[in-house]
């Protein structure tokens, strides 16, 4: 079975649950009452949990300093540290940054340029998949080859040519030029996943819509695509996510400031000399809520797609 | 970054009768081409025709103004003789290390500690909830990532420094990233800990797959919790870590937002990498010939890596399928 059909493991509240949930397997009900949270607990079990905890402060610890500093001003910052609580709250840090790079026009160009990577690149999934599961067109492997490759490739290697193309035909410096090249490196990316999704499709199903008299394209669309709905939705947020999170191709091919992404624009104000301490801390905790906001919603389909790469 | 899809090729099942024609019963294969149209042509459009045009470039003297000239091998044999590139291959090896060796090794002990210890003696919840805590860093983009990390790491007034200096440690404050000495460690430091939540998510999806039975034959055998660990629980996730080493190091060679972010390959080439060499190249220098070349060397170098760690894999699988 391919990844994300049978990935659902992470999904479960817990990690035990999950286990308990994933394994109807052979030796029956070899389910053992789990040790629980009243298992024995030996001295050492509590040194691993100590150990676990402290390094998730460390993680954390970037996060709290720039929560915390981001509401401060700069003399409040130099008198008290980075550690003190803020002596008042102060909003200047995040309405400057905010009113400098104009924050809102950012983040509807990262919305609108992550929003149609996302719905195209699962298109162009569907449709190429199809043809190379569900169809089984020849030299589908090399096929698949060829789209790794799109994935693999250092966008380096895309810069300069895609440069003067885009030049050419009047799209440098427009938000669809990063559009199309994402949609086309997303897409690579589903069209490998989905062809082997749909390379393990229930045959019955085709059949009994084939007998139904259904044209290929109805079946697509009418049978194949909702019953892959999960999985292309977890490719949907996957491309939005990664779309959003790119940076040098935006950084190359939108110039200028009404065309550029939230990390793009963020990035470039680094060093400038409005930035003070903690107007530098601000405009980090802004670039980091709208990721924040996506893992916190879509938690769990996050999950199930980690794994269902690599569960392969 | 490490959410950067995997690349394994896609594993060959076993063939089945129905693998000679289309799962769907009607008419012949042939239409199934038009469905691929689109995105061939897309395909073609944005990576094929590039890759070709930059792959020539790299045979060119182009300064970007002038049409490109046949220069053939030039730029290939300054490139072997370029100090500057073999530096920046050195610092990838650093960012290989950064990215892969250090967050998958201590992935799999923090995987298998939150399994089978916090997850078992002290709830799911409170492993899950660790688990999440160590995946934050990685939803973030890459130059985010970099800006966080920089600000706690700024020269004069940055938050190390401060704590440094309040805990009696002062002797110890540093220009983190603008020095040559601890740069390159400052960068290193910031994608370990991007990195690290991702081998620990996969891990511990792998690690349900581990019968716990095994877990108690072996220990009423009397192996240690390290024996149980290298024999059952990394034998049993192999293809995950496989999976894990293979996506990561492609992205260390790749790296480029958090060096533009943090030292833009600075101080002097303390932390330049291929990526943004070729980068600077391209638009500082206006050596677009040169940066063609580099990119492309780039390329190779990860398709080698790529394939290499493929038939690697597919060969460990082979002689675990002939015990």
């Amino acid at each position: 079975m391919t990844g994300i059909v049978s990935a659902p493991t992470t999904e479960a509240a817990s990690v035990t649950d999950a286990r308990r949930a994933s394994r109807p397997t052979a030796g029956g009900p070899t389910r053992r009452k789990s040790a629980g949270e009243g298992g024995r607990k030996r001295p050492a079990d509590w040194i691993v949990l100590a150990g676990g905890i402290v390094i998730a402060v460390l993680i954390a610890a970037p996060f709290l300093l720039i929560l915390l500093n981001s509401f401060k001003t700069p003399a409040d910052y130099a008198a008290g540290g980075p550690l003190a609580w803020p002596a008042h709250i102060s909003f200047d840090g995040i309405t400057t940054f905010w009113n400098r790079v104009d924050f809102p026009l950012k983040l509807w160009n990262s919305v609108f340029i992550s929003g149609s990577v996302a719905i195209l690149a699962v298109l162009i999934s569907i449709l190429n998949a199809f043809a190379i599961g569900i169809g089984r067109v020849r030299y589908r492997t090399w096929i698949v080859v060829l789209f790794m490759l799109a994935n693999m490739l250092p966008q380096e290697v895309l810069l300069y040519p895609l440069y003067m193309m885009f030049k050419g035909i009047g799209l440098y410096d427009n938000v669809w030029s990063v559009i199309i090249v994402f949609t086309v490196i997303q897409s690579a990316f589903g069209t490998y996943l989905l062809s082997s999704v749909y390379g393990t499709f229930p045959k019955e199903i085709l059949e009994a819509a084939a007998l139904d008299g259904a044209g290929r394209w109805r079946v697509l669309w009418r049978v194949i695509v909702p019953i892959s709905r999960p999985t292309l939705s977890v490719l949907l947020i996957f491309f939005f996510i990664w779309t959003w999170n790119e940076f040098l191709i935006p950084l190359t091919f939108l110039v200028s400031n009404d065309n550029q992404t939230v990390p793009v624009a963020i990035s470039l104000l680094q060093g400038d000399r409005l930035m003070d301490v903690t107007t530098t801390s601000a405009s980090a905790l802004l670039g980091l809520i709208p990721t924040l906001v996506f893992f916190l919603i879509f938690q769990r389909t996050l999950a199930r797609g980690i794994t269902a790469g690599a569960v392969k | 970054m490490a959410s950067s899809p995997p690349v394994t090729a896609p594993r060959r099942r076993g063939r089945r009768p129905a693998d000679v024609g289309a799962i769907m019963p009607s008419s012949g294969r042939g239409s199934y081409w038009f469905y691929l149209l689109p995105g061939f042509v897309l395909l073609a459009a944005i990576i094929l025709v590039p890759l070709g045009w930059n792959v020539y470039l790299s045979f060119t003297n182009y300064r970007g103004i002038l049409p490109p000239q046949w220069t053939g091998l030039d730029n290939w044999r300054r490139l072997m003789a370029d100090g500057q590139f073999w530096i920046s291959f050195r610092n990838s090896i650093a960012m290989i290390l950064a990215m892969v060796i250090v967050p998958t090794s201590l992935g799999l002990v923090l995987a298998a500690a939150l399994f089978d210890v916090i997850g078992k003696k002290f709830g799911g919840r409170l492993a899950s909830f660790l688990r999440a805590t160590y995946y934050l860093p990685q939803i973030l983009p890459a130059v985010i990532a970099a800006i966080v990390i920089g600000w706690i790491l700024r020269p004069e007034n940055g938050a190390l420094n401060v704590i440094l200096d309040a805990v009696g440690l002062g002797g110890l404050q540093h220009n983190w990233l603008g020095s040559p000495d601890t740069a390159l460690l400052s960068v290193a430091v910031v994608l370990v800990w991007v990195q690290i939540g991702y081998p620990v998510v996969v891990f511990m999806a792998a690690l349900q797959r581990v019968d716990p039975e095994l877990y108690e034959a072996a220990e009423l055998d009397g192996a240690g919790w390290f024996q149980r660990f290298r024999a059952i629980t990394v034998h049993i996730i192999r293809p995950e870590i496989f999976v894990v080493v293979l996506t990561c190091t492609i992205a260390a060679l790749k790296v480029f937002g958090p060096v533009y972010a943090l030292t833009g390959g600075g101080p002097g080439n303390a932390t330049i990498v291929p990526s943004y060499y070729s980068y600077s190249q391209f638009f500082q220098a206006q050596q677009v010939g040169y940066g063609a070349t580099i990119a492309t060397a780039l390329t190779v170098v990860i398709v080698i890596v790529a394939i290499a760690f493929i038939a690697a894999q597919n060969r460990a699988e082979r002689k675990e399928e002939a015990r």
